[in-house]
């Protein structure tokens, strides 16, 4: 497994092997599935879509639905304005959506489609909507894609009539359908009015109920995009998918926003929690102080297993920093911390959490690729591995247990329905790494050593 | 209504005219069962097709485990290639094995900006300081195309710099119109500089090259396994667990076997040209398919002995299984399938399903070309387009020293009459009047004709599996088995209807109406007695 990984350090200038990132479209088509009635669109040729598609289906197990402009030579020297052209003509009639949201791809920033104004050129029909963004993948990663799309349904469609709606507008962040209910579910609970935008649950976590539906249920509506013009403020949750959105909506609406960590842990979901109630000054309901009085019971109760254990983790930035900054609070130390998308603020935001909690030997790398988290390993060893699916040949090739978290995870179920945020994703997450630390003791304990109670 | 008309009915009349010369209704239209096919997808229409760089990297050159493969360009096209086809690969003593491993450029702005060929030196130099691979392919993707980096220039800077083996393939995902221009690139480069240039001893007379076996799930170890069991040595498989040793002696063998026709033919033709070796369509999935290109094969070689092997081993194998096959037999005839997938799988998997008493209703490609359904007498009549003239043809000559026949030119023109050699019928014979065909089935197609046909299975691929789970009927992938398998040969067919019995019988069915849906209301409420 990974036999060609070396121990010895290696500074690549040009080489990616085995990237933490991949490209901006699927991050942009991923936002989009989180608008109700609306069907991604990625401008280039079909392979890309193809691609993209696969992923999300892999990730989610539900269909992820999105045409493309299906480029052949010919697009690609003469520009794809009438693939475009045809593209909407036909989505509209035979799948008629309220929306099109395109995103471009590689091969068409590169001949340098200008999507404005083909979009311009376009018959859009009567109470629809085309929006685009521009998601070259030499720039960025799927974050990047992600949060170029939210900033876009925002300047296109939100609109300011200088009446406020009463409303928060809540950015959630590259996460699963699982976490946002979570998050609306404190909004919810703390009584502040939202639109959460975008938002996949009862999209990409939809009920089976024997029949195929086009566009499910969830998902923001486009008036909800519309009115985030006339919200009192944003929680743009998580600096690297959603600050883009909130700032975005304040040039535009002038509505301020509030950068928010991923709520992951306990200090960060405290930190959600106090957001919400210096928005609606509500008392902080005694469920919520109980699920957080339960975590941290949990937390004082699993120590013994978790202190001062070694942990690699690895993915995208903001649910990183806030993995890091929970196995923080569990008394982990987290060894080496890594995401494959490039920015400097992350290195200096894990920085600044190891030195709150006085970690001296521990490694951050952004725009780093899992080729190098594995030679760090090899070097020190760690006694856990915390990111996606792609771990998973580091972990067997060096013998340390796994628990994935993050995107992606094509090589399980069920993941994308459960939280990682709240009180209530910390305690999975207590459960998940307390669990697969004790399996190992179990596995590895003398057979005089081996408990029936631990 | 047929089937067919209710399905085009919703269409504008220009897409009507371009769909409806991609599908047949069999035996029943004046167009004498011909069907329109790799042409260019309509763009918005959500088709399930990828690109020239997934039928060149993904299919033809991803499972070939000594080459380093460095995909030239952004990230993401590399990234999604990565691991994510199931091409089963072992570690052999002596042999590099990179499958574990995804290798990039991983191109910036300023590298679309200013050219990328620098950067990928680079990356080839610092591949061989870490790596020290034998050979080392390059991949190109969309953008690597319009900015007019010459691969095939760094390739042969990296041969002459290095003294290894660098082969660059242009396959950026534009060209052509589905994977199908991607396999064609890679079979011309794999003929140009890999096939020809090996001198491995060959032991047995009864030699054969396995082409279009990807090793899906274990499908070509299967295969392997029996073939050795009769008595023939396997030369090369391409390229499931291949190594470039094998594909260098595919010229040695004296029978190119092909399973997938599309994404290989151009080899199993270019190889017979040059080196005299005929090739034979096979299909090694169902029992019945299994055995009669079993048969197949023995009589090319006409020999007394391996033909009572074969029987013997086709006898052995079949009592191993027939008690298993029986039973799920009886626990699906009379179901029905549709099948949309790649390329020959939609053919090969009907008779694995007609081993078990299910019929299919309607069957189709993502990018077949015309004679993968209507069998290659009608090569003659394709007219080449823009398109398809796009991508390289390459012709060969006979090798004076290498060009071989093992039998007699006259042997070998009776059995090309007989069709039993250099020859491939298509799908459409081997589908009954009534049932359906179509081309490059998009998702709107799919939903109706799902809705409309009401198979008991859809046979799919990722991004459609869904869609029929949410319908209520079972998919299974058919071009990962659902990380199942094998599903070739005796053992695989066992495998497949294990599978599909499953699938089928599974409670969770039952409980997809909630009770409440069809419950009478609660007595004792209506009326307020
Ligand atoms: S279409 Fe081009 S950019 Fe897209 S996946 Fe294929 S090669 Fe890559
Ligand atoms: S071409 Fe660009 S957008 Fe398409 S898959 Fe590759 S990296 Fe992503």
């Amino acid at each position: 497994m990974l036999d060609y990984t070396k121990k010895e350090p290696y500074e690549r200038t040009a080489l990616r092997v085995n990237p933490a990132k991949t490209c901006q479209p699927v991050g942009a088509m991923y936002a989009a599935l989180g608008v109700h009635e609306c069907l991604p669109h990625s401008h280039g040729s079909q392979g890309c879509c193809a691609f993209h598609r696969m992923f999300l289906t892999r990730h989610f197990k539900d269909p992820a639905m999105a045409a493309s402009s299906s480029f052949t030579e010919g697009a690609s020297v003469f520009g794809g304005g009438s693939n475009l052209r045809t593209a909407a003509k036909n989505i509209f009639e035979i799948y008629n959506p309220k929306i099109i949201a395109v995103h471009t791809t590689c091969l068409s920033e590169t001949i340098g489609d200008d999507l404005n104004e083909i979009i311009k050129s376009i018959d859009i029909p009567e109470g629809k909507f085309i929006v685009h963004t521009n998601t070259p993948s030499y720039k960025g990663s799927h974050i990047t894609g992600f949060s170029n799309m939210v900033g876009s349904f925002i300047s296109y469609l939100s609109v300011k009539t200088g009446k406020s709606n009463g409303k928060t507008a809540l950015i959630p962040g590259f996460v699963n359908p699982g976490d946002m209910r979570e998050m609306k579910k404190i909004a919810r609970q703390m009584k502040v009015p939202f639109t959460m935008l975008p938002d996949t649950s009862g999209v990409m976590d939809s009920p089976m109920t024997g029949k195929f539906e086009m566009y499910p249920k969830g998902g923001t509506t486009v008036e909800e995009v519309i009115e985030l013009g006339d919200c009192d403020q944003t929680l743009a949750i998580g600096k690297f998918s959603s600050e883009w959105g909130g700032q975005t909506l304040q040039k535009k609406c002038d509505v301020p926003y509030k950068l928010l960590s991923m709520p992951i842990g306990i200090t960060q979901t405290d930190n959600f929690v106090m957001a919400l109630q210096s928005i609606s000054k509500a008392e902080v309901p005694y469920e919520l102080e109980e699920e957080r009085g339960q975590l941290v019971d949990i937390l004082i109760d699993i120590h013994p297993y978790t202190y001062n254990k070694k942990v690699a983790i690895y993915g995208d930035p903001d649910t990183v920093i806030g993995l890091t900054e929970f196995v923080l609070e569990m008394g982990m130390i987290p060894k080496y911390v890594l995401t494959g998308t490039p920015g400097e603020a992350f290195e200096n935001e894990v920085k600044g959490l190891f030195e709150k909690y006085g970690m001296k030997d521990c490694q951050v790398k952004a725009y780093g690729d899992l080729y190098e988290l594995h030679q760090w390993i090899k070097n020190e060893g760690v006694d856990l591995l915390i990111g996606g699916t792609h771990g998973k040949h580091i972990a067997r090739a060096e013998d340390i247990p796994f628990i994935r978290a993050g995107f992606p995870i094509i090589d399980r179920y069920v993941h994308s329905y459960m939280p990682l945020v709240g009180y209530k994703g910390g305690m999975r997450l207590a459960e998940l790494i307390t669990n697969a630390l004790m399996d190992r003791q179990d596995r590895d304990s003398l057979e005089e050593d081996f408990e029936m109670v631990m | 209504m047929s089937a067919l008309e209710k399905v085009l009915d919703q269409y504008n009349s220009r897409v009507y005219k371009n769909r409806k010369e991609h599908m047949v209704d069999i035996g029943n239209n004046e167009n004498d069962n011909q069907i329109a096919a790799n042409v260019r997808t309509i763009p918005g229409i959500i088709t399930q097709r990828g690109c020239c760089y997934a039928g060149c990297k993904g299919v033809v050159l991803g499972p070939i485990k000594d080459a380093l493969q460095i995909v030239h360009g952004p990230i993401g096209c590399s990234y999604y290639a990565w691991g994510t086809r199931r091409h089963k690969g072992k570690k052999e003593e002596g042999i590099d094995n990179f499958l574990q491993y995804s290798f990039s450029t991983d191109m910036q702005e300023p590298d679309i900006v200013f050219g990328g060929e620098k950067k990928l030196k680079q990356s080839i130099t610092e591949a061989i300081d870490l790596f020290h691979p034998s050979t080392i392919f390059i991949c190109s993707t969309c953008p690597v195309g319009l900015i007019g980096d010459d691969i095939h220039a760094v390739a042969r800077w990296a041969e002459t710099e290095y003294g290894i083996k660098c082969i660059a393939y242009s396959c950026e995902g534009y060209k052509g119109v589905s994977q199908s221009a991607g396999h064609h690139i890679a079979n011309n480069q794999i003929m140009r500089f890999v096939i020809g240039e090996g001198d491995r001893q060959i032991k047995n007379k009864f030699s054969v090259n396995l082409l279009g076996e990807y090793n899906i799930g274990g499908d070509g170890w299967e295969t392997e396994r029996i073939l050795k069991r009769i008595g023939y040595e396997v030369v090369s498989t391409f390229t499931g667990d291949s190594s470039m040793e094998d594909l260098k002696n595919a010229h040695l063998a004296n029978l190119s076997l092909v399973q997938c026709h599309r994404s290989i033919n151009y080899i199993a033709e270019m190889i017979e040209e040059k080196y005299g070796t005929p090739w034979m369509k096979v299909n090694f999935i169902g029992v019945k398919g299994t055995m009669e290109t079993l048969r197949n094969i023995a009589k090319y070689f006409n020999d007394a002995e391996l033909t009572r092997k074969t029987e013997e081993v086709i006898a052995d194998e079949i009592g191993l299984i027939h008690d298993d096959m029986a039973y799920y037999k009886s626990k699906l005839k009379g179901k029905t399938a549709a099948i949309y997938v790649g390329g020959s799988r939609s053919h090969h998997y009907q008779f694995l399903l007609h081993d078990l008493g299910v019929n299919t209703v309607l069957a189709g490609y993502e990018f077949g070309h015309r004679d993968e359904y209507e069998g290659r007498e009608v090569l003659p009549f394709i007219k080449p387009d823009a398109d398809s003239k796009n991508i390289e043809s390459i012709t060969v000559e006979p090798d004076k020293e290498k060009y071989h026949l093992y039998l007699s030119e006259e042997e070998i023109g009776k059995l090309k009459e007989e069709k039993l050699i250099d020859y491939y019928g298509g799908l459409i014979k081997d589908m009954p009047d009534g049932t359906y065909m179509v081309d490059d089935l998009n998702h709107y197609e799919t939903e109706e004709f799902l809705k409309v046909l009401k198979p008991d299975i859809f046979f799919s691929g990722i991004k459609d599996k869904f869609i029929a789970q949410k319908s209520g009927i079972l998919s299974r992938q058919l071009h990962s088995y659902d990380y199942s398998g094998p599903y070739a040969g005796f053992r695989g067919a066992v495998n497949f209807a294990r599978d599909v019995t499953m699938g089928i019988y599974t409670p969770a069915w039952s409980f997809v109406k909630a009770p409440w849906k069809t419950a009478p209301i609660l007595e004792g409420t209506l009326g307020g007695e």
